[in-house]
């Protein structure tokens, strides 16, 4: 529970300090691409642990896929819980809405250190690629 | 898990004041070895010394600290004598602070230091078959014995280094240590338990690696998980991790060789 207690202790905390300045960036309404993604390859992205990573820290409804981790909230449901740009927001830049979340930023390529020479400058996953995992993540209605 | 209000509480005032950190160091008595996580099977293994796969290395140390070598002729026994009287704790010392390099230097490169100084013999690769066995049966004259390595003074910044860097995330992924290893241990990144990292069996037979390896090899594993620029075998900046994790697992008793998944 201490994750889900951080986590909410820190809203609380940046909510307080910041007010309607934090709500109001708690989306980002418009596709990356200006596209429509693709949910089915979207959901390829998420059980991917080499490109999605996402099995690693969250449980979801995916059957067929062992070993899911258990340090995130489960993904079942995401998408009734959650707009498609709230979505968005926090696949792209979590730390926006919760600065010491330990989930990566997806879509952001400043502000890191250290970063492996294969990496550099690159974003975990790319336009196209967070708007497939969004369209994927908006049908999780259970 | 009991004695989590405690730590909400701790959690809460750091974020309140400092807004930096989450839940923050393991309290000394909430401390658990990786050892505690593991699978029944597993922890047979590393109890009986017949069916430990890292006693192999152990035993093969064993014969080369007899073994004269270098151009001095000399074997680590002609210096030392009985391994197991002169090297009883010392394992659990290291890092220690060298003197002439006047800095903290691992195990794995205090034997080195001795290999060119006492016996002229050219240093052991890291992670070779050599360099792993005497580090280990060194280490196995510790078992059982807490971890006692030295802090303040001239160690004390070298130490810092090693916690500043615990906390600092980093690579791709922008993960510190403390997010998996202080906050978030005992729950599963994948199919895997996340252990505190208290460094208290190596080197350590993984089945993972199918072999025996040091904890630097383990901090370099750990930095690509996330996408970070790796360090050389040796660098000082691992030495100085190594310095801090095993001082944070002070008084927790060596279980060299270890065996892990």
């Amino acid at each position: 529970m201490r994750f889900a207690a951080g986590f909410v202790a820190a809203c609380c905390v940046v909510g307080a300090a910041s007010g309607g300045a934090v709500r109001a960036q708690d989306s980002i309404p418009s596709s990356l691409t200006g596209a429509k993604g693709d949910p089915v390859r979207g959901r390829a992205i998420v059980t991917n642990r080499q490109l999605g990573l996402c099995l690693l820290c969250h449980s979801g409804p995916f059957p067929e896929e062992r070993f899911q981790g258990n340090l995130a909230p489960d993904l079942a449901g995401a998408g009734k819980r959650w707009s498609e740009g709230q979505l968005r927001l926090r696949i792209v830049d979590s730390s926006r809405i919760t600065p010491t979340t330990i989930m990566p930023a997806y879509h952001r390529t400043d502000g890191l250190v250290r970063v492996a020479p294969a990496w550099r400058g690159k974003p975990v996953l790319n336009a196209e690629q967070i708007e497939d995992v969004v369209a994927f993540l908006t049908t999780l209605k259970d | 898990m009991s004695g989590r209000a405690p730590h909400l509480l701790a959690a809460l005032s750091v974020i309140a004041l400092a807004g930096a950190t989450f839940a923050g160091e393991i309290p000394m008595t909430e401390r658990r070895s990786g050892y505690d996580f593991l699978s029944r099977e597993t922890r047979a293994m590393q109890d009986d010394d017949t069916a430990n796969p890292g006693m192999l290395a152990v035993l093969e140390g064993g014969a080369l600290w007899a073994r004269k070598t270098g151009a001095a002729g000399r074997a680590c026994a002609d210096c030392h004598g009985d391994a197991g009287a002169s090297m009883k704790g010392v394992a659990a010392r290291y890092p220690a602070f060298d003197a002439t390099l006047k800095r903290p230097v691992n195990l794995e490169q205090r034997i080195n230091r001795c290999r060119a100084d006492r016996q002229q013999a050219p240093p052991l690769a890291y992670e070779s078959r050599e360099l792993l066995a005497l580090t280990a049966y060194v280490a196995r004259q510790s078992r059982g014995l807490p971890i006692d390595v030295a802090f303040g003074g001239r160690t004390q910044p070298f130490l810092d280094n090693g916690r500043a860097a615990f906390y600092r995330r980093q690579g791709q992924l922008n993960l510190a240590c403390s997010q998996c290893h202080d906050d978030n241990w005992g729950r599963r990144l994948a199919g895997n338990v996340i252990p505190q990292a208290h460094p208290t069996g190596y080197p350590v037979y993984r089945l993972e690696w199918q072999g025996l390896g040091s904890l630097q090899r383990r901090l370099r594993n750990c930095l690509v998980g996330i996408r970070a620029e790796s360090y050389e075998y040796g660098a000082p900046e691992l030495v100085e991790l190594e310095l801090f994790l095993m001082w944070r697992a002070r008084g927790m008793a060596i279980e060299t060789p270890g065996v892990r998944p």
